[in-house]
């Protein structure tokens, strides 16, 4: 028995080693290329490269507008998120505490429009948002992720805000708190679990998203999803620069997880059991 | 809280709004900017008549049959490897998780690279016989490139949705059954897989959802080649609006499109809501 299950053990790590390499080994193709010159892709992509060339990052770089993409992806991340949270985590604390016909309406709406795939509204939205696109076109997209990323997020933070006793709420408006004071200073930072999950997962969303951001965006405010495409369709015969370009912007979120791997794991499986 | 009330309108402003837009437009000759006349059915008419929207659709139930089963298969299996007694399971974790942080056109273009050329170089140079030739032009092949890529992509999300079933479930239901002299797998059948039911609900829900929606691995991988044979709905429905100008057929597509997911999504929840165990 000891040694049957010894055996189970060493087959499981030996499939799960092989398996975690095959998950990776794409990138590390790309990785090994991004420092060899076209000639040696060819011959032999497995090959490690003998001499590294910088040359394929250098061009990557400049072509693809690395730093002004990479601060549009930050910068409609970071403000799309922030104002989620904010938004959603009121929304979803006037829901759960009015038990009202009406806000258990919205509520519904708000978990049933979560089904609606965004293909079914991008015809018309286009049509219909052409002019805001056109006035400023990162603020447009980060109303629509808004938009968009409001009904799951509010149903996260509603889960949670029912558990916590209406007793501490009253306890705050006797002390002469208003309905803000009260959710700011007392709710909100008791939720910080929530607000973790809901961060994480729309960002993730947001920053790779590209459906969007190919509709609304233009050449000066890509996302970097966006401009690693355009770049690569361009570019992919120069196979040294194409794979330069996939290991920058595969790069910052890759770092991103390293630093906040526990908070991205235990976020996302807290937001998946909702 | 009057401030909640600045969400909800930009939900409407975003969502509803188009949605019942949308809806409105199909039974409209829209051209994109203006609407002159109702025309009834004639759009649907004309999307049902359209013989490519077919080969699109029927291409499209197969991707999402075998994807929704592979990617669950292989998600389970990770987050049972994960979850066993290995010292090096966070390792593993990490590492399986990794494919899910990139986006899809990335990852569509990394893989393109693999199938376009990696895989055709080391092919001729060393001999392999179903390589030599790119897996991209060819449809069936391009079916499974899509599938590898997408199976690559999407299990270790619904790993972490398997290992949160996994360890939800009670040690002493478990020590009880290993008492009982029941055998690991027997004990992963008839007392793990129903006590975990719930995260099949949301795994097969996500994964049905994704399969119907994806998008850019599509565009990026295959881009629809060769000669549109790889087109998923939504890559179709881009076509047809953006690329061919027909607003009308496209958005009768898409109403299609979302009234095929929700109805297969309705059906898959109720299914597998029945075997959901009460603890």
């Amino acid at each position: 028995m000891k040694t049957r299950a010894r055996w189970g053990k060493r087959a499981t790590f030996i499939v799960g080693i092989t398996l975690a390499f095959a998950y990776v080994f794409p990138f590390f193709l790309v990785f090994v290329n991004s420092f060899k010159l076209k000639y040696d892709i060819l011959d032999n992509p497995l090959a490690i490269p003998l001499q590294i060339t910088w040359e394929n990052f250098q061009q990557a770089y400049t072509k693809m507008n690395f730093f002004r993409s990479l601060t549009n992806s930050i910068i409609i991340t970071f403000f799309s998120v922030s104002l989620l949270i904010i938004f959603s985590s009121m929304l979803a604390y006037y829901l759960a505490r009015t038990k009202t016909k009406l806000s258990k309406y919205i509520f519904l709406i708000l978990v049933a429009s979560m089904i609606v795939p965004f293909q079914a509204l991008m015809i018309p939205f286009m049509a219909r948002f052409a002019q805001f696109v056109s006035w400023n076109n990162r603020g447009a997209l980060i109303f629509f992720y808004i938009g968009f990323g409001v009904a799951l997020s509010t149903f996260l933070y509603h889960g949670f805000i029912s558990n916590i006793p209406t007793e501490i709420d009253e306890a705050a408006s006797i002390d002469g708190a208003s309905d803000m004071v009260a959710f700011w200073r007392i709710i909100f930072p008791m939720m910080r679990p929530v607000t973790a999950t809901v961060a994480i997962i729309n960002a993730l969303w947001i920053w790779n998203d590209f459906l969007l951001p190919r509709l609304v965006l233009t050449n000066e405010t890509q996302t970097l999803p966006l401009s690693t495409y355009l770049f690569y369709g361009q570019y992919s015969i120069e196979y040294g620069q194409a794979m330069a370009g996939l290991v920058l912007a595969v790069i910052p979120i890759v770092i991103f997880y390293l630093i906040l791997q526990k908070q991205f794991i235990s976020g996302i499986s807290a937001g998946a059991v909702k | 809280m009057k401030f909640a009330g600045i969400p909800l309108a930009i939900f409407s402003i975003v969502l509803v709004v188009p949605f019942v837009n949308g809806a409105y437009y199909t039974f409209t000759d829209w051209d994109g900017f203006e609407t002159t006349k109702l025309v009834g059915f004639s759009n649907y008419a004309k999307s049902f008549q359209d013989p490519t929207f077919w080969s699109t659709l029927r291409f499209t139930a197969l991707f999402v049959i075998v994807s929704l089963i592979l990617v669950n298969a292989v998600a389970f299996g990770l987050a049972l490897i994960v979850t066993s007694q290995l010292r090096s399971k966070n390792f593993l974790r990490t590492f399986f998780f990794v494919p899910n942080l990139v986006g899809g056109v990335v990852l569509g273009v990394i893989w393109q690279f693999i199938f376009n050329s990696a895989l055709v170089a080391l092919a001729n140079k060393y001999n392999w016989e179903l390589f030599k030739q790119s897996w991209l032009q060819d449809t069936n092949k391009a079916f499974w490139a899509l599938i590898i890529v997408t199976v690559w992509q999407s299990s270790g999300y619904m790993m972490i949705v398997y290992i949160t079933g996994l360890v939800s479930i009670e040690t002493d239901v478990l020590e009880a059954s290993q008492i009982d002299g029941a055998s690991p797998l027997r004990t992963l059948f008839t007392i793990k897989i129903p006590l975990m039911a719930q995260a099949f609900t949301i795994a097969l829900f996500l994964t049905l959802r994704g399969g119907f929606m994806a998008y850019d691995v599509n565009v990026a991988l295959t881009g629809g080649g060769p000669f549109r044979t790889t087109e998923l709905i939504s890559l179709h429905i881009f076509q047809d609006a953006f690329a061919n100008g027909n607003f009308g057929t496209g958005q009768s597509k898409a109403v299609i499109m979302f009234l095929i997911v929700a109805l297969a999504a309705l059906v898959q929840v109720s299914v597998s809501k029945r075997y959901e165990v009460q603890r």
